[in-house]
């Protein structure tokens, strides 16, 4: 019987989660070139891979010991090597999240609301954006409010990465105004906000990292 | 003390070390430093760079970090949050423009201005901005109308010789209406070798505010 297992939301999830980031980011490198070449400065998609690939240099060097230790060493990592304006708003993302995971083996629903809120509100308070801007605060919000609802850990998760996607799509029609897309006012509208896209791909890693398929022969 | 330094931020390595050799003919004496560029160079900025550049530029009196665009700045507040709280005490990110807030900063930390003084001199330094009105108040209590003799006239060094020292009395001080106190307001005037200079001040130093100008301009800026 094959099948999907929900793993705990713990600190093997966690480190799981940022290599899962560092791979799609990786697939996803020339994809978040072009749209930010569109409205940008056509670096978001290097400047994630990099950062990313960064994390998973420091995991190597061992598993973390909690799911904060790992949010903090990917903050660390992110703000050092990612350059542009993605460094510091997912640097201090993973910080706050790192902070409101505290002291906890692994995060149930609530604590995942908690977590990805932290964010949040790190990314708003350093970017002074405000939904509709055409930033990734048009994906983080709605996920926010989508992990509010469901009770366990995963299923908060899969709520917030859709919420994400749908949210990062509607960024197209907008007119950006923050960051450097918003020295081009109007002809922004009709290009997805590359944060936002990021930060999407982002929140379904932490899906994927969550479910694992095993095979039959796993399974007494 | 050594005065406040200061830290330029920007997203290209050559534009903060320009701003920085701008500012730093100005102010010999300032620590001025220079974070531009990604680690490797690249356009961008580094966490790392304005990390040291702050420990860099922080000789005991704080740091003025000025910083170009968005994400600059946003660098800048990340690293503001990762100090220790007695370090961040002396750190200062001011809002101003990259090279004219530089600049006046500088004058003002030569002059021995404070962290907070250094950092309104940054961000009253707003490009193309008309010159404010000379307040509407009483007659000034001294006046004096000057003729500048040195041949280069009221330029940089000059202007910031002006405002860096008048900065320093208590005094309200104005030059052809504009604020004596601004380097950028009297640079701005472009008073050459022969023009007339009206100098106006309120205040308690006001006397000795018009006294300085007096001399300076007398002995030509020490330029004749």
């Amino acid at each position: 019987m094959g099948g999907v297992t929900v793993t705990a939301l713990d600190a093997a999830w966690a480190d799981r989660w940022l290599r899962e980031c560092a791979r799609v980011l990786a697939e996803r490198r020339e994809e978040l070139i072009e749209l930010d070449r569109a409205i940008g400065d056509g670096d978001h998609g290097e400047n994630m891979d990099r950062g990313f690939r960064a994390v998973v240099a420091k995991l190597d060097e061992g598993p973390s010991e909690s799911v904060a230790a790992a949010l903090k060493l990917a903050a660390m990592t992110l703000m050092g090597k990612v350059g542009g304006a993605a460094g510091p708003l997912y640097g201090t993302a993973f910080l706050r999240a790192s902070v409101a995971a505290g002291d906890r083996d692994k995060l149930d629903g609530p604590a995942v609301e908690a977590v990805l809120a932290a964010a949040r509100d790190g990314i708003v308070a350093r970017g002074k954006a405000e939904p509709g801007d055409k930033t990734m605060v048009d994906a983080w919000s709605p996920a926010v409010k989508a992990a509010a609802t469901p009770a366990d850990g995963e299923a908060a998760l899969e709520a917030a990465a859709s919420a994400a996607e749908a949210g990062a799509q509607a960024t197209k029609p907008l007119v950006a105004r923050k960051g450097r897309a918003s020295y081009l006012g109007s002809r922004s509208v009709g290009h997805l906000d590359p944060g936002a896209i990021s930060t999407a791909y982002i929140l379904r890693a932490a899906v994927t990292a969550a479910v694992s398929e095993i095979s039959a022969g796993d399974v007494e | 003390m050594s005065p406040v330094g200061l830290l330029i931020v920007s997203h290209s390595v050559r534009l903060a070390e320009g701003v920085v050799e701008l500012a730093e003919q100005m102010a010999p004496s300032v620590p001025l430093v220079a974070a531009g560029g990604t680690d490797d160079g690249g356009v961008g900025t580094s966490f790392e760079k304005v990390m040291k550049g702050i420990a860099e530029a922080d000789q005991g009196a704080g740091v003025v970090v000025i910083a170009d665009l968005g994400s600059a700045i946003m660098t800048a507040e990340s690293v503001l949050e990762f100090l220790d709280d007695e370090q961040r005490s002396r750190v200062r990110l001011a809002d101003a423009a990259i090279a004219e807030g530089a600049v006046a900063a500088a004058v003002a930390a030569e002059s021995g201005a404070g962290l907070d003084a250094v950092v309104r001199a940054a961000e009253e330094a707003v490009p193309g901005a008309e010159p404010e009105e000379a307040p509407e108040v009483a007659e000034p209590s001294e006046s004096a109308v000057l003729t500048l003799s040195n041949r280069t006239g009221l330029h940089a060094r000059p202007a910031a010789v002006l405002a860096g020292r008048l900065s320093q009395l208590d005094a309200e001080v104005t030059i052809n209406g504009v604020d004596a106190q601004s380097v950028m307001a009297l640079m701005a005037l472009g008073a050459k070798k022969g023009e007339q200079l009206v100098v106006e001040a309120w205040g308690a130093e006001a006397a000795k505010a018009v006294r300085l100008v007096r001399e300076q301009v007398e002995r030509g800026f020490g330029e004749v």
